[in-house]
């Protein structure tokens, strides 16, 4: 078919940052799936626990000391996660690579905490349907804390080599934030579901 | 564009940061599309967006026809499985106490039947059109992820060969299609079987939801210049509804299927009534996936059937808004029918009224659709050729499967045929006559475009007679034998019940249905080798797929169109607008703004990559080792994350930057 030119695309800049870019949709796209998932296990979960009288079927009470920790430094760990993507917006490549190493730290950190969680809940995930619960909902938070570090760790490294000169990386690193904000706010109504619904009970 | 699009302030990029460069290293222009010739042009294009040679590169390929070409194959293969599962089971219900299938395969027959037929044929297949047909209707070069996609497709493929391979070694699931516990738990279903099911289900819609997420973002961000969200194609608006349907519903059956493996392998009690867990929750969930599903299935089809109308009517689709707006009912409602799976169990009264009166309302927003495509077809000049019959097929079948829809939202009625032979006749109506038919008519109108040449025209009514003379004569006395009781899932049946000759009839039927596929499958080889050369447009349609050659070359488009019309092809008769600056010798492609489509960036897209291949083999281990031990999700994440970082580690292509 014949063509004629009517529009010249040439100056257009070849990155974008936020939801000029592709990778930011489809990062929401991933955490509205996911975030479909933790809330249908949420779901599930409420769903026993209004079936049954006495929810926590006699099991004791968990300690929620080791949750609240992690939960204060998730989020603590928001500021510098938005201080970060301020710096990614400006291409800064000194404080962005300061910032993923702190990032990565401060990912890690939870992940150390979160070991001593799961003993914590006081009881075992094939105990009853209520210990199967809270297992599964811990789980799924923690293989989400687990990909998103080994995520930021990769992407800190790749900050370290020439390949992070790139708009894209920056770029990615934003994406990086956006998805780590998904990790916190997920893990605010999982908390009060674990610790403190049982207590209601 | 019109000089209207050209001053909308709406949905404006924003400033472009040319100041704020930072630290990026300095940016290495490439020679660019404007002002250079055709011959150069395609010289450039086609070195840029190749599929490397060999078979490496094969396994490499991230073009979205070639992956969609593996699909609509793959999809179509396991189609041919699930319907010999099914001449199968027809042979053995042939006639009262036959002898040739014992309970125990058949059990297996019609759960492999179903597995294949919703999980292997009709989700990818959908899908696999839409990988195909919505980047080149969108007028871009490749689907948004490219190497997510070929993800996707190596999932799907290790999935099905996963159940088939089982069903070959007489481990298949022997649960029915949806599995339900307690009969799947660990009590009832020892052994593998149960696990073969779980965790095929959890491994295949990792596929569907890669898809899905895809083409969302091709449809939002990568949609040539100027086509603002009232001049997307119906097709591609049904398909981008399907996809976010596909988002929020397959999670429901990955979390189910999750759920029961655990029950099965490590001992949860999540459906375990004993134990604190319930039976019902299982059927919740399942059914907060397994109705949406329905439509997942349905909603691309009136997509197409959106595209054949107006292309064999001869004018543009009548109540374009309605129908678009339709679409987006369809889809928010699909997820408020659920329940009306489970009114045999028992639930509140009030409940079940609820999903009664929204299980009736979702036939509004259908409705609208059926009466808008008869009156573009009664407003048109409709010229009568295999893709147009069908859509009258469709219509036909549809409509009566839509009835007995109607019938059974009803709760007293669905009481009494509950898994009857009356639901297996409804729910064929609805899948073959709302998927399956329009699919067919799909594939006669876009074949010339997949391959450059024309399907048959006289075997292709041959094909629809057979097919519709076949199906109903299969499906509509189901209605019938269900009535008088004939329950479903049983390998035979007394012969005093008197089911005999009806049964038998059905099961010819049966045969000729799948002899009209035998033909299909002859006119699709015979087309694609023998078929008359079809040119880039051979039935004059509007829209942008036609814009390009038969079959189209990698890059889709030499330049990329400017769109000022819903049907760009027909408002531009003389010559096509297009946009011009994008650099040659890198895969550039245009990115664009989501409501108004003015465009943004110039974004590079992936280059092949073995890496979506190692991913999924790593991703696949770890699946089937997992059903012998839960400690293979410990083992198999060093490999998943080594192919994962392979997959996303640059490579030092232009593309890789910026």
């Amino acid at each position: 078919m014949n063509q004629r030119p009517v529009l010249d695309i040439s100056d257009l800049p070849t990155f974008g940052h936020g939801p000029r870019s592709p990778t930011w949709w489809g990062t929401l796209g991933f955490m509205a799936l996911e975030g479909t998932g933790f809330a249908l296990a949420a779901g599930a979960y409420l769903y026993l626990a209004t079936l049954w009288p006495n929810w926590r079927l006699s099991a004791p009470v968990p300690n929620h000391w080791p949750g609240t920790i992690v939960t204060l430094l998730l989020i603590v760990s928001l500021v510098p996660n938005h201080i970060l993507n301020g710096y990614a917006k400006r291409c800064a490549m000194g404080p962005v690579r300061i910032g993923m190493v702190v990032m990565s730290l401060l990912g890690l950190a939870p992940l150390v905490v979160r070991w001593f969680e799961f003993p914590a809940l006081n009881i075992y995930w094939d105990t009853n349907a209520y210990g199967s619960m809270i297992w599964v909902l811990l789980g799924l938070h923690t293989t989400h804390l687990i990909t998103d570090v080994g995520d930021t760790i990769v992407l800190t490294v790749l900050m370290f080599t020439h390949h992070g000169y790139s708009g894209r990386r920056f770029g990615d690193v934003g994406d990086n934030v956006f998805y780590w904000d998904f990790v916190v706010l997920t893990w605010i109504p999982i908390y009060l579901l674990i610790y403190w619904l049982p207590r209601l009970g | 564009m019109s000089s209207a699009d050209l001053t909308s302030e709406r949905d404006l990029p924003p400033e472009r940061e040319t100041s704020v460069r930072g630290d990026i290293a300095p940016a290495r222009d490439g020679p660019r599309d404007t002002g250079m010739d055709d011959a150069s042009l395609h010289r450039w294009l086609a070195r840029t967006w190749r599929t490397p040679p060999g078979i490496i590169g094969a396994l490499s390929s991230v073009d979205h026809k070639v992956i969609a070409r593996r699909y609509l194959i793959t999809a179509f293969l396991f189609l041919c499985l699930g319907g010999l599962n099914a001449v199968a089971m027809r042979i053995q219900l042939s006639g009262p106490q036959r002898g040739l299938i014992g309970p125990d395969l058949y059990n297996q027959l019609f759960t492999m039947h179903g597995v294949t037929m919703m999980f292997l044929f009709a989700v990818p297949i959908v899908q696999a059109t839409g990988i195909y047909l919505v980047p080149l209707m969108v007028g871009t070069r490749n689907i948004a992820f490219p190497r997510l996609n070929a993800f996707g497709y190596w999932v799907y493929v290790s999935g099905g060969l996963f159940a088939w391979v089982s069903f070959a070694l007489a481990m298949a699931p022997d649960v029915g299609w949806f599995a339900y516990v307690p009969l799947s738990g660990p009590e009832f279903s020892p052994g593998k079987r149960a696990d073969v099911w779980a965790q095929m289900i959890t491994y295949t819609e990792v596929s569907s939801l890669a898809v899905a997420v895809a083409t969302i973002v091709t449809v939002l961000k990568q949609r040539a210049p100027g086509m603002s969200l009232d001049k997307i194609p119906l097709y591609v608006w049904a398909l981008l509804v399907t996809s976010f349907v596909v988002v929020f519903a397959m999670p429901a059956v990955m979390i189910t299927s999750t759920f029961l493996i655990l029950d099965r392998l490590v001992g949860t009690h999540i459906f375990n009534p004993a134990e604190g867990g319930d039976a019902l929750l299982f059927q919740h969930l399942f059914w907060f996936f397994g109705h949406p599903e329905v439509y997942i299935i349905f909603l691309p089809a009136t997509g197409m059937v959106s595209s054949i109308i107006p292309a064999f009517a001869r004018r543009p689709a009548f109540g374009h808004l309605g129908l678009v707006l339709s679409l987006i009912a369809v889809g928010f409602l699909s997820f408020g029918l659920w329940v009306h799976h489970m009114f045999a169990t028992g639930l509140p009264k009030l409940g079940a009224s609820f999903f009664t009166a929204s299980s009736m309302l979702i036939a509004i927003p259908n409705g609208v659709q059926i009466f808008c495509w008869l009156a573009t077809l009664w407003d048109g000049r409709p010229v009568i050729r295999t893709p147009l019959l069908f859509v009258f097929g469709f219509f036909f079948t549809f409509v009566i499967g839509g009835l007995t829809g109607v019938m059974l939202a009803s709760v007293p009625l669905d009481l009494q045929v509950h898994d009857t032979y009356f639901v297996v006749a409804h729910f064929h109506y609805v899948l073959i006559g709302g998927s399956v038919f329009p699919l067919l008519g799909a594939a006669y109108f876009w074949f010339p475009k997949i391959t450059g040449r024309m399907m048959s025209e006289r075997l292709g009514r041959w094909h629809f007679w057979l097919a519709m003379i076949g199906f109903n004569a299969a499906f509509f006395p189901m209605h019938i034998v269900g009535l008088w009781g004939m329950p479903r899932r049983v390998y035979t049946y007394p012969a005093e019940l008197d089911w005999g000759n009806i049964n038998l009839f059905i099961s010819a039927g049966a045969v000729l249905f799948f002899l009209s596929f035998v033909l299909f499958a002859f006119n699709l080889v015979h087309g694609a080798l023998r078929g008359t050369p079809a040119g880039d447009n051979p039935w004059d349609a509007g829209t942008l797929e036609w814009a390009t050659s038969s079959p189209p070359p990698s890059y889709n488009f030499t330049r990329i169109p400017v769109v000022t019309n819903v049907e760009p092809l027909w408002a531009e008769r003389g010559a096509l607008p297009v946009a011009s600056g994008l650099r040659v010798d890198a895969r550039e492609l245009i990115i664009s703004t989501v409501a108004e489509a003015h465009p943004d960036i110039r974004e590079k897209s992936a280059t092949p990559s073995i890496w979506p291949l190692l991913a999924a083999i790593a991703v696949g281990a770890t699946f089937l080792y997992s059903i012998f031990t839960p400690w293979a999700i410990i083992w198999g994440a060093a490999p998943i994350a080594v192919t994962l970082v392979g997959w996303f580690w640059p490579k030092g292509d232009p593309e890789d930057e910026e």
